[in-house]
């Protein structure tokens, strides 16, 4: 019964890690993976050699704090408001609408930013900035903005039903026994629901950093349509790693940045969880 | 408790007033693409994109359907292919591993569970995938690059339905069809499956999202646009405002006379929304399982 399964991430998931020596190699097209001649490090030289390679895993990292950062607040403040919305047909409408964003494609996103921020025909531009229009994907220093934004949208609903699934799982008792000690509601969010949330929070907080030297490549590749001027705020490992192998067709440098990001990828991950595992062995993934 | 009527607070309100607003915030950019979409040609050369246009009109959408969207609808339809034939073979693979898997009787389970795991730790990342692909398996331009890597199996799924069955489904059941001499595949097949009816719903939903929405393996794989699904064509016609005129100039004629004719920017905007209404016509009907499997999946981590 599983060998279906078992061949498939043999293929699809193990190869590719041992494919990692790649990195190591020069690699020769009529050679292929295997017996392409090694070179030592000198792949990873010349990936060091310019500006990009810092500037990528600096913007990797970065966006990846802010997105923790203030997704889990954004999160747990929503969670917190659906959980108190009286009433289940009107709790389930938030639940679904909020949901949406986080349905569709990257791809119908980036059609959504350019109908609002088109240099001709969008809708800021020709409505709200009639007079002063903002050449918005020539202009890096809003994209920061443009790109946290986005991604909050999109990912906001997906959290707080996360949270809010602990939240209604919190013994419903405690709130009886704070209303009757005469709490406000601030003050039993603070003292029983944020604290219950803890495990939660530790648990998503560490999968993102598990995740932290990885982006969503739709977002930081295709709603900022791709823009040259944009690169310096745009360009993660993973946009690097696309354009190195399939613009630029560079092997070397693009199977060194993504074998960084394999390696420093599993090294946070175990990390992380040790250091969780000696502070709090509940909470530890695994 | 208190018996006078239930007051409305003003804290309620001023929740509804914010949920309100966040959902507003999840809809009115829809709203930007719908109506645009059926706004005329004109109108939108002149104003832009507007949520109230002066003048309306469904031509992008005769446009597409009457034929001069030839590459359009076969996207579509390849869209719609790799969705059932992915879903179907992602749901079959994922509940023929995670059966066994949920079974204490298993020998090496740690083992097979562990395999699974570690998936989710470790990755070779996309340059080994490409070319092992690419080079191993020669799947380039071909409909089983849009299916086969990376989206077949998800070992988040699988630990999600091992957990389920392990959790939901009694072992007695199972010892006692296995008394009555069924073999392991019906045991499956006709004892755990329909009993797991509502995960396997929620990791169908996800799996048809994943599939309907996916364009990454597109653009790495495909170069010969006739393997183009809708999302990689909407890719395609937002990086290159050109690829929509030139392909339908090679079926009309001269690419200059067509390029004027085309509503581009409206055009545009309804292959968005067409994009779009598969997703938003099956939601309503598995939005109780996607939000249980949020709750399950998130929760347990």
């Amino acid at each position: 019964m599983m060998i279906p399964g078992t061949i498939y991430l043999i293929i699809n998931n193990y190869i590719p890690m041992a494919g990692l020596v790649l990195a190591f190699k020069k690699f020769n097209y009529q050679f292929g993976m295997w017996k392409s001649p090694w070179n030592g490090f000198s792949n990873f030289k010349f990936l060091f050699m310019g500006s990009d390679a810092f500037n990528m895993i600096r913007n990797t990292i970065v966006y990846n704090i802010v997105f923790i950062v203030l997704g889990t607040i954004l999160a747990i403040a929503v969670a917190i408001f659906l959980n108190a919305v009286p009433g289940n047909k009107s709790k389930k409408t938030y639940q679904t609408i909020i949901l949406i964003p986080y349905l569709i494609s990257i791809v119908i996103v980036s059609y959504i930013g350019f109908a609002f921020m088109s240099q001709e025909s969008g809708f800021i531009n020709n409505s709200l900035l009639k007079d002063n229009p903002v050449s918005w994907y020539t202009t890096p220093s809003v994209w920061p903005f443009i790109l946290v934004f986005i991604h909050l949208w999109k990912s906001f609903g997906y959290n707080s039903i996360i949270y809010y699934a602990t939240i209604i799982g919190i013994d419903p008792s405690l709130f009886e026994a704070a209303e009757i000690d005469g709490a406000s509601k601030w003050r039993q969010v603070l003292h029983i629901t944020l604290p219950s949330l803890k495990t939660t929070i530790i648990t998503l907080t560490l999968l993102s950093i598990g995740r932290i030297f990885y982006s969503d490549f739709g977002l930081f590749y295709q709603v900022p349509m791709n823009s040259g001027p944009l690169i310096d705020v745009t360009n993660t490992i993973d946009t690097y790693v696309y354009r190195a192998l399939l613009t630029l067709n560079d092997v070397g440098r693009s199977s060194a940045a993504g074998f960084l990001q394999s390696i420093l990828g599993f090294v946070i991950v175990w990390l992380t969880n040790f250091v969780v595992k000696k502070v709090d062995k509940e909470n530890a993934l695994f | 408790m208190n018996k006078t009527k239930k007051k409305v607070r003003p804290g309620i309100i001023a929740i509804h007033i914010i949920m309100i607003i966040l959902c507003l915030l999840c809809i009115i950019p829809f709203l930007l693409i719908v109506i645009s979409s059926i706004t005329e040609e004109k109108t939108l050369l002149m104003n832009g994109y507007s949520f109230f246009p002066e003048k309306l009109s469904a031509y992008a959408y005769t446009y597409i359907l009457s034929g001069n969207g030839g590459k359009i609808l076969h996207g579509y339809a390849v869209s719609f292919g790799i969705t059932v034939v992915g879903t179907v073979l992602s749901i079959l693979m994922t509940l023929l591993y995670a059966y066994p898997l949920s079974r204490r009787d298993l020998p090496g389970r740690n083992i097979f569970a562990f395999f699974v795991f570690f998936t989710m730790l470790f990755r070779g990342g996309l340059v080994p995938s490409y070319m092992m692909w690419t080079q191993m398996f020669n799947i380039k331009n071909s409909y089983i690059a849009l299916i086969v890597p990376n989206l077949l199996m998800n070992a988040f799924y699988i630990i999600m339905m091992r957990t389920y069955f392990s959790s939901t489904i009694p072992n007695e059941l199972i010892e006692a069809a296995q008394i009555d001499g069924g073999s392991e595949m019906k045991i499956l097949w006709k004892i755990i499956t329909p009993l797991s009816k509502p995960m396997v719903a929620t990791l169908g939903f996800m799996t048809v999202l994943g599939y309907w929405n996916d364009w990454m393996n597109g653009l790495y794989y495909i170069t010969d646009a006739t393997y183009y699904s809708i999302q990689n064509i909407l890719n395609r016609m937002l990086l290159d405002i050109q690829f929509l005129s030139s392909a339908a100039a090679t079926q009309l004629g001269t690419a200059a006379d067509i390029a004027a004719n085309i509503p581009s920017t409206g055009v545009r905007m309804s292959v968005a929304v067409i994009g779009l209404i598969p997703i938003l016509i099956a939601y309503p009907f598995f939005q109780k399982y996607l939000i249980k499997g949020i709750m399950i999946g998130g929760v347990k981590g």
